[in-house]
Parts: structure tokens; C-alpha cells; sequence
């Protein structure tokens, strides 16, 4: 009895002691740069979440060694979302008033980033979204506050259809040829379609959709069609467990893998490592990088970070393709808030709809670029208060049974293809809002 | 000492049928409405209400549909997840496609379209019962889950399959802050609760518990099982329809057909498991265990680890809590399987003999 007690009391003094955690702490640390992360490092999708968590927190630390943004030093707090929509939000919400707001939010989750999109214009933090979410945000004068820098699936699912037009020797080759989209049936993988069906029509080719339910071990069904059908081409839009899946199953059916071309979410290591010689010649579009794990940032990240004990994550993972992307994205933000502090003081603290401001006037040229140790990650990038999304430069790469190569020239998105079904998205979501788009003169405020 | 009811006397038949027969407990839910509705505003910051208090409320409500059905009627549902998408998803199409429809009448549209599914998805309930029926109302989850996400009309052809709602006002009430959407689904959430309370008492309610004990002994004695067990499917599904309208128009905002898997129906049915079979209040009980316990031991074990100088790496915290939220779920089965409610009544029994327990 007295144990049963006691196990009570404990437990009710646990719940009770948690409470007053949640109130907002005070305001000690408000000379640092809050960055929120929403990470999972738990659930379906670990392996692939965790390698990103782990290159974004590692940049943040690396800021940090070189003395942070022009003085200003970084702090963070991760926050596990398992990839769920309804614990993403509330991670949002647990960290967005923290240590003096947060900065900026990275969910990498395209189903959470449809959820914050109603969120973030109320909180005035921005939400970016490097090689995700809703592919109609790049419209910034609708969607004031997301910044799908990079590119968006419809970049990825255009360049796609470019690459295999060139392997096929012009675009009217592609009349007649039968393209499979195996997709992840959520909204991240519903993205790419309206964009190969508007293609689909202009070139004639024909565009066969074939959803694998979450978290995508079961694919069975999915390969006997296409062994059927016997599509030309296969494009995977997977995430996590699904793309490996999807590997052994074209293995056992036989589907050649050189036919085979994933989204930048389905060409990392993780994906392809246990398949090892099963996967040899799949390609996978890149967003801009790949592995580098010879760039300069990569050894100034061993060099400040891991030499010093500091890691996140293993160091072998260290220049992997989405430890990389994870890098990359941490960098956009912290470039954000190093832009916003131009205009509105070096050495301060930015608020969110500072560092806005900084990511619409995000302009991030070559020599830039190389002093932060990324020449040959990415090519330049610039934002306007129009364009949210800065660029779209594409290259493919291909695995050769142990590691990623570059097989591709840089592709670039068609503008004329991808613009109008950008502005009708995003004034179809306008209309439904009653949002009015910003006119060119509210954008030089 | 203090809880007992020596001296209250009934002098009328009301007075003893009333819901809360003992004054003290009168007084203590009346004081505790009183204080939902105007003490939590002033004091609770905008984490509390949209982190845990909206989606406490409204989860709770949806436990108390699940628990009309399967801790009053016995009929058991592993289909709750379904009938909120069906709630969801219909408010969302009434409330787009109907020019200027009051906010509240969409929601209710939402609840009413589900009790009709709800009824469809019950007739299996006439013939078979038992786990048996639990995997015919599985259906009515699969189902749902794949015409929303395969049927664009549904979704109003949006190309992600993902639907947003925006504006939501009330008379020229905006629905837009914290505090706002908290007395919203308070306001829902007291209305249901005081309505399932009656309808537990009334005729309807003890038909359904007659079917729930024993139902051919029910059926000779005059119920009849057909309009028992579809009308539980069918205000239950209502409960639950309406629950879901409230996740996604003012909870989510945004939401695709995952917010209402099979997880979803999972967690609902625990929910009333853990707080009681049979009792409005255990619903509650149940909602708050299942809703707060997992982000409070989240938040609360990196505190714990910090008291002792360790700091606990994300996924490793994350563990823990599914870890220890487990054990807890066993521990509660085990010492109580009545679940939470009983040993609250449990607890009040004993209060009314203290200090002189013998």
C-alpha cells in the first residue's frame, strides 16, 4: 500500500512539476539568436531525419566557433515531431515564444509546413522550406511568409522530365513513352502531380500514378503494375524506409534501375546503402548538392565542431547528402538573419519579421558563397519580395554500388512552364483566403 | 468531513433525480465550469491553449462520443478516426461550396453527415458483435481514409489533397486568437457533455445499457436492438463528426486524411478504456491522460535530467516518454481496470466516511 502511495505521489509530482516548465521562460538569454528545431530523429523516417537534424544543429554550432552572426550568437532547442503533423504544431507552438521568439522554423515535413502556413503570418516568424512544402509559396506576394528556397517539387518534377528527354535525344521523343510516378500518398507526394500531367499533355507522354500508402514497406501491389505495364521510365517520390523498399522491389521484378530517377528526398545514403550493388544506376535529382565531403565547410565543420568533441551525429555521416541538405538549410537561415542585421543593426538581435525582410533580399553570390566554404556545394541565390524560392538550379546523380556521382550538367526549372501554374495555385489559395497579394510598392517598405 | 451529505434532504422527485445529487458536488462542477470559462483566460499563456488545452477539449468530446458507443452501448469501434474525418471533411465542403453559411451550422452539418455514415457503417452491429464487429467498423476506416484521399471533389481538388480554412466567424465573433477558439470549443464541449449526461439517464440511455448487458435478454423484454444500437452508432458518430469539424476548422486549420488515421481511432479508443468505460467523466479523465501526460513527460524528463547535470539527447527523450507513457498505460489497467473514473469514485467514496472510516 505504502508503495502504491508513493508511486502516486511521484507521479502526480511529476505531472505538477512539468507544469510551470511550460510557461515562457524569462527573458535571460535575449542577446542570442533563437533557433527553433523541429527535428525527428524517432519514428518511420529517423534514419533520414536524423542525418539533416544533424547537419543543421552541427552549422549552428559552427557559427557559433567562428563567434556567430556578426557577434550575435546562436542558441537552439530541438524538439521531436516523429514526423506527425499534430506533434509538429505543438512543437511550434512550444518553441516559437522562446529565449525572445524564435528565428525562423524549418519543419521538414511537407504536411506540417501546410499546417504552420496558416500560423506563421499570425506570429510573424518565417517558414522556410529548402526543397519542400507547398510548391505555390514561391509566389511571394501571397505567401508573405514561406520561402521555399532552392526549389520546389514542380522544379524537381520538371527537371525530371528535362533529364529524361535529353537521355531519350529531345523532348519529341518523349511522345508515346509511358513515365510512373510511385508516390508517397501524402501531400508531399501528391506535389509533383499537377506539373507531369500539364507536361504529360504538352509532350504526349503518359503519366501513370501509383500511391504506396505510409511509411511505405508494403510496395508489392505497387511493383506487379508496374511489371505489367512496363512503364519507361519511374520516377520515386519517397521519403525514408519507402525509397529503399522501392529499390529491393524493382531489384526483384527485375525493373531496370537505370530507368529508374528519384526527387532529392530519395537519393541519399540511407536510401540506397543497403541495396549497395542492387542499386547501382539509380540516379536521383540533387537539390544543387550531393555528398561533399571534400568541400571546405565540411572540414571546418570536423575541423571546430568534431575535433573539439561538440558532434552531433557520427562523424563518418559528416558530407553526406542530406547531412549536407541539413547544413544548407541552417545556412539560409542564419544568412537570412545576417542580411536583415544590414539593414537593421550588426550585432543585434533580429526578430522574425526581421530576418524576413532578409530572407527576401537574400542575395548570396558566388564569392560569397566560396568564403563560407561552399564552392562546388551550390550555385548563387537571390530572393525578391516576388520570388521566394531564389533559384532553381538541378543536377542529377547516380549511384555506383558505393557512392553518389555527379552524372548531369546543372538543369534549370522552365520557367514557362512552372510560373503559370505557380500564379494560378497561388491565387486559387488568394481567393479562398481573401488574401490580397502585395503590390510592388509594399515590397520596398 | 466536509463531503457528506447528511442533512440534504430530497423533498421532490427532481431534486433526488438530478445529475450531481450531493450539493458539494453540485457546487465543485459549477465552480469548476465557472473557472474554465473565466479564470483559464486570465491566467494561461498561448502555449497552454493551443499546445494542450483546444486539443484536450476537443479530443475530449470526440471521447465521449467513442464512449456513448462502446462504454454505454457495448458496441465496440475501432472506426472513431473515420467518422471525425467525416465530420472534417464534410464541414469543410459545406462551408465552401454554400455562400455565407453561419460557422456553426457548417460545423453541425459536419456532425450531422457523420451520424448518417455512422448509422450505415453500424448495421453490421445487428448481426455480429464483439471483436467481429470491431473489424467491420476497421472498414469504415479504410474506407474513409481512401476516398478522401483519392476523390478530389472531396478535397475540393486540391492538388496536395490537403484542405485549409480561414476567417471562421461567428455573428461577427472572429475566431482567430487563443483565448478565442478555447471558449469556442469549451462552450461545444459543455453543451455535449450536459447532453450525453441526459441522454445516459433518460430511456435512450438505459436501452442502450440493457443491450450493452446483456442484449437478448434486452430484446425480451420489449428494446428493440435495431433502434438501440443504430441510434448509439448514430448520436455517437454525431459526437465524434462534430469533434472532427472542431480539429480541423479550429485546432488544425490545415489538415490532410492523416490527421484522422487509424492511429487516431487507436488513441480514441484507449482514451475511453483508460478513463472508464461507461462514465462522461472518465472520458475526460481519459483525454487528459492520453493528450497531456505525453507532451508533459516530454518537456519534463530533459528538466529531470538537467536537475542531475545529464542532458538527454532528443530521440532518447523521445523514447522515454513513449517507454514510461506504456508502462503507465499497464500500470493503470492493472491497479484499476475500470479505468480512472472508478478511482475517482473510489476516492470519494472513501472522502465521505473520512476521518471515521469504520
Amino acid at each position: 500500500m505504502k508503495l502504491h502511495k508513493l508511486l502516486l505521489t511521484a507521479l502526480f509530482g511529476a505531472v505538477a512539476l512539468s507544469l510551470p516548465l511550460t510557461a515562457p521562460p524569462a527573458l535571460a538569454q535575449a542577446k542570442e539568436q533563437f533557433f527553433p528545431v523541429l527535428v525527428y530523429r524517432t519514428g518511420a523516417y529517423a534514419t533520414n531525419g536524423s542525418q539533416w537534424a544533424n547537419g543543421y544543429v552541427d552549422y549552428l554550432k559552427l557559427v557559433n566557433a567562428k563567434g556567430g552572426i556578426n557577434g550575435v550568437k546562436i542558441s537552439f532547442e530541438e524538439c521531436e515531431t516523429a514526423y506527425a503533423t499534430d506533434r509538429g504544431v505543438e512543437c511550434y507552438e512550444r518553441l516559437k515564444g522562446k529565449n525572445g521568439g524564435g528565428t525562423v522554423f524549418q519543419p521538414l515535413s511537407t504536411g506540417i509546413t501546410f499546417a504552420l502556413t496558416e500560423k506563421a503570418p499570425v506570429d510573424k516568424i518565417p517558414l522556410i522550406t529548402a526543397g519542400y512544402g507547398r510548391s505555390e509559396s514561391q509566389n511571394g506576394a501571397i505567401f508573405t511568409w514561406n520561402f521555399p528556397l532552392l526549389g520546389t517539387y514542380w522544379v524537381g518534377a520538371d527537371v525530371a522530365i528535362q533529364h529524361i528527354a535529353k537521355k531519350e535525344g529531345g523532348v519529341v521523343k518523349l511522345k508515346g513513352k509511358k513515365i510512373a510516378l510511385v508516390y508517397h500518398d501524402s501531400p508531399y507526394g501528391k506535389e509533383p502531380i499537377p506539373i507531369l500531367q500539364e507536361l504529360g499533355k504538352t509532350y504526349g507522354f503518359d503519366v501513370q500514378l501509383l500511391p504506396v500508402a505510409h511509411p511505405g514497406v508494403e510496395q508489392k501491389a505497387t511493383w506487379l503494375q508496374i511489371r505489367q505495364q512496363k512503364p519507361d521510365y519511374v520516377l520515386l517520390w519517397g521519403w525514408g524506409v519507402m525509397n529503399s523498399t522501392a529499390l529491393r522491389e524493382a531489384q526483384a521484378t527485375g525493373y531496370p534501375r537505370d530507368r529508374m530517377m528519384g526527387i532529392w528526398w530519395a537519393g541519399a545514403e540511407p536510401d540506397v546503402k543497403d541495396v549497395a550493388e542492387g542499386a547501382k544506376g539509380y540516379s536521383a535529382l540533387t537539390l544543387q548538392h550531393g555528398a561533399e565531403p571534400n568541400s571546405k565547410v565540411v572540414k571546418d565543420v570536423l575541423e571546430l565542431v568534431y575535433a573539439k568533441g561538440q558532434g552531433t551525429g557520427p562523424k563518418d555521416e559528416v558530407g553526406q547528402v542530406l547531412y549536407m541538405r541539413g547544413l544548407l538549410s541552417a545556412m539560409l537561415g542564419v544568412e537570412g538573419v545576417r542580411k536583415a542585421q544590414e539593414r537593421y543593426g550588426k550585432g543585434k538581435v533580429m526578430t522574425g519579421e526581421q530576418v524576413r525582410w532578409g530572407l527576401e533580399n537574400l542575395n548570396l553570390d558566388q564569392k560569397t558563397l566560396d568564403a563560407m566554404g561552399f564552392a562546388g556545394v551550390m550555385r548563387p541565390v537571390q530572393t525578391s519580395c516576388l520570388d521566394h524560392m531564389g533559384s532553381s538550379w538541378v543536377r542529377v546523380h547516380t549511384w555506383n554500388g558505393s557512392k553518389w556521382e555527379f552524372t548531369s550538367d546543372w538543369y534549370q526549372a522552365d520557367e514557362k512552364v512552372i510560373r503559370p501554374i505557380v500564379m494560378l495555385a497561388s491565387s486559387k489559395y488568394a481567393d479562398e483566403k481573401k488574401i490580397k497579394a502585395r503590390t510592388p510598392e509594399e515590397c520596398k517598405k | 468531513m466536509l463531503y457528506r451529505e447528511n442533512g440534504q434532504f430530497k423533498t421532490s422527485y427532481a431534486a433526488d433525480q438530478q445529475i450531481f445529487p450531493i450539493a458539494q458536488d453540485r457546487w465543485a462542477i459549477l465552480a469548476i465550469v465557472a473557472f474554465a470559462f473565466v479564470g483559464v483566460p486570465l491566467l494561461v499563456d498561448e502555449y497552454l491553449f493551443r499546445a494542450i488545452l483546444i486539443p484536450f477539449l476537443i479530443l475530449a468530446l470526440a471521447a465521449l462520443g467513442v464512449n456513448i458507443l462502446v462504454g454505454f452501448c457495448g458496441q465496440i469501434t475501432l472506426g472513431a478516426g473515420a467518422f471525425m474525418a467525416v465530420g472534417a471533411y464534410a464541414a469543410y465542403n459545406f462551408h465552401i461550396r454554400i455562400e455565407d453559411l453561419p460557422l456553426l451550422m457548417s460545423l453541425l452539418l459536419g456532425g450531422l453527415t457523420s451520424a448518417v455514415v455512422g448509422i450505415f457503417f453500424g448495421i453490421p452491429s445487428l448481426r455480429v458483435r464483439g471483436l467481429y464487429l470491431a473489424v467491420a467498423t476497421l472498414a469504415a476506416q479504410f474506407f474513409t481514409d481512401w476516398v478522401f484521399l483519392r476523390v478530389p471533389w472531396f478535397t475540393d481538388n486540391a492538388a496536395s489533397g490537403s484542405v485549409s480554412v480561414s476567417n471562421l466567424r461567428i455573428m461577427g465573433w472572429q475566431i482567430d486568437t487563443p483565448v478565442s477558439k478555447y471558449l469556442f470549443c469549451l462552450a461545444f464541449l459543455t453543451i455535449f457533455a450536459l447532453l450525453a449526461k441526459n441522454m445516459t439517464r433518460c430511456a435512450i440511455g438505459r436501452q442502450w445499457m440493457a443491450i450493452r448487458d446483456m442484449d437478448v435478454a434486452a430484446e425480451v423484454i420489449g428494446i428493440r436492438p435495431l433502434f438501440a444500437k443504430l441510434s448509439a452508432f448514430a448520436v455517437s458518430s454525431f459526437f465524434v463528426g462534430t469533434a472532427g469539424a472542431l480539429w480541423g476548422f479550429i485546432h488544425l486549420a490545415s489538415w490532410e486524411p492523416a490527421a484522422f488515421s487509424v492511429d487516431r481511432s487507436f488513441q480514441l479508443l484507449f482514451m475511453v478504456i483508460i478513463g472508464g468505460l461507461g462514465s462522461i467523466m472518465g472520458s475526460f479523465f481519459g483525454a487528459a491522460f492520453i493528450v497531456i501526460l505525453p507532451i508533459a513527460l516530454n518537456q519534463f524528463l530533459p528538466a529531470l535530467g538537467g536537475l542531475f547535470g545529464v542532458s538527454i539527447s532528443t530521440a532518447g527523450v523521445s523514447h522515454a516518454e513513449l517507454i514510461t507513457f506504456g508502462a503507465l498505460i499497464i500500470f493503470f489497467l492493472i491497479k484499476e481496470p475500470h479505468g480512472i473514473a472508478r478511482l475517482w469514485s473510489t476516492g470519494k467514496e472513501k472522502l465521505r466516511l473520512w476521518p471515521f472510516p469504520h
